[in-house]
């Protein structure tokens, strides 16, 4: 998937696991505004499949999402 | 598709035409009306939690905060033993022994956990351990939950039978009820689970 090159805020959640890196996302992602970029780092093994259902289920946009080794990045896009 | 009224006569065909188009877009309609109502309502999580273990005071308050995370209206009922994880000074203790449980990570036999003391060690050990990964804490999970709206049901029959008293539940905990009321909540629930 596209990796974007600006984003308007990170996040960092690295070493946390379930759900504590989707419940921090959902709360980050309610204090920005419509149209911004957030970046999310996590190293939870299961936050793939756990990050594409969050935004499907809460219908915020997951433009591109990567892995590097154990790390991975979310780039979500703030819809509503 | 032939359509022809009892007296046996036939309709004209310009006219049955109209007529199954008509109908077929009034179906049409009321599919996709349907459809996005399904598909734009909030969706709901229904939990009974009935253990008061460490380790079985996880799942419900895990899944409560993800469903809440999701935008999900959620609930958990705790009863019988479920009810101590919303007891202020209970959850602060909650234990797991490792006698009788082989599934414990214990590096000896499993009746060493007979010896007094072994439960309050196999309970902080599994604290360390799951600090240790990353693992939110019982209180942490607990003041997420309250906070992202997830309703904690106290089971009024229980508290009764344990001597327990509205005032002993966390903040932000519901007032006490019955298995009416919490049927009544989850009644429209789209998942249901009793852990």
């Amino acid at each position: 998937m596209a990796v974007l090159d600006h984003v308007d805020q990170t996040l960092d959640c690295q070493g946390l696991l379930c759900p504590i890196p989707v419940v921090k996302t959902n709360k980050k992602i309610k204090e920005m505004a419509i149209g911004q970029t957030l970046l999310m780092l996590a190293t939870d093994p299961g936050s793939m499949p756990d990050m594409t259902a969050w935004a499907k289920q809460t219908g915020q946009e997951l433009v591109g999402s990567e892995q590097q080794g154990k790390l991975f990045k979310f780039y979500i896009r703030k819809a509503k | 598709m032939a359509t022809t009224v009892e007296t046996g006569t036939q309709l004209d065909s310009t006219l049955q035409r109209q007529i199954q188009d008509a109908v077929e877009r009034y179906v049409d309609q009321r599919l996709s009306e349907e459809e996005e109502k399904r598909r734009t309502k909030t969706k709901k999580l229904a939990i009974i939690s009935t253990k008061g273990t460490l380790d079985w005071a996880y799942p419900p308050l895990i899944l409560a905060s993800t469903a809440a995370a999701m935008g999900w209206d959620t609930g958990i009922f705790f009863t019988f033993y479920g009810l101590n994880i919303i007891h202020k000074k209970k959850s602060k203790k909650l234990k797991i022994a490792p006698l009788a449980n082989p599934a414990a990570p214990m590096p000896v036999p499993n009746f060493v956990g007979a010896i007094p003391g072994m439960t309050a060690m196999g309970s902080g050990m599994m604290r360390m351990m799951f600090k240790r990964h990353g693992v939110a804490s019982i209180q942490d999970l607990i003041d997420i939950s309250v906070e992202s709206g997830v309703k904690m049901f106290p089971c009024a029959m229980t508290m009764d039978v344990f001597g327990y008293k509205p005032t002993d539940f966390i903040e932000g905990a519901q007032p006490v009820c019955g298995a009416t009321h919490f049927l009544d909540y989850a009644s429209d629930a789209d998942i249901s689970l009793f852990i």
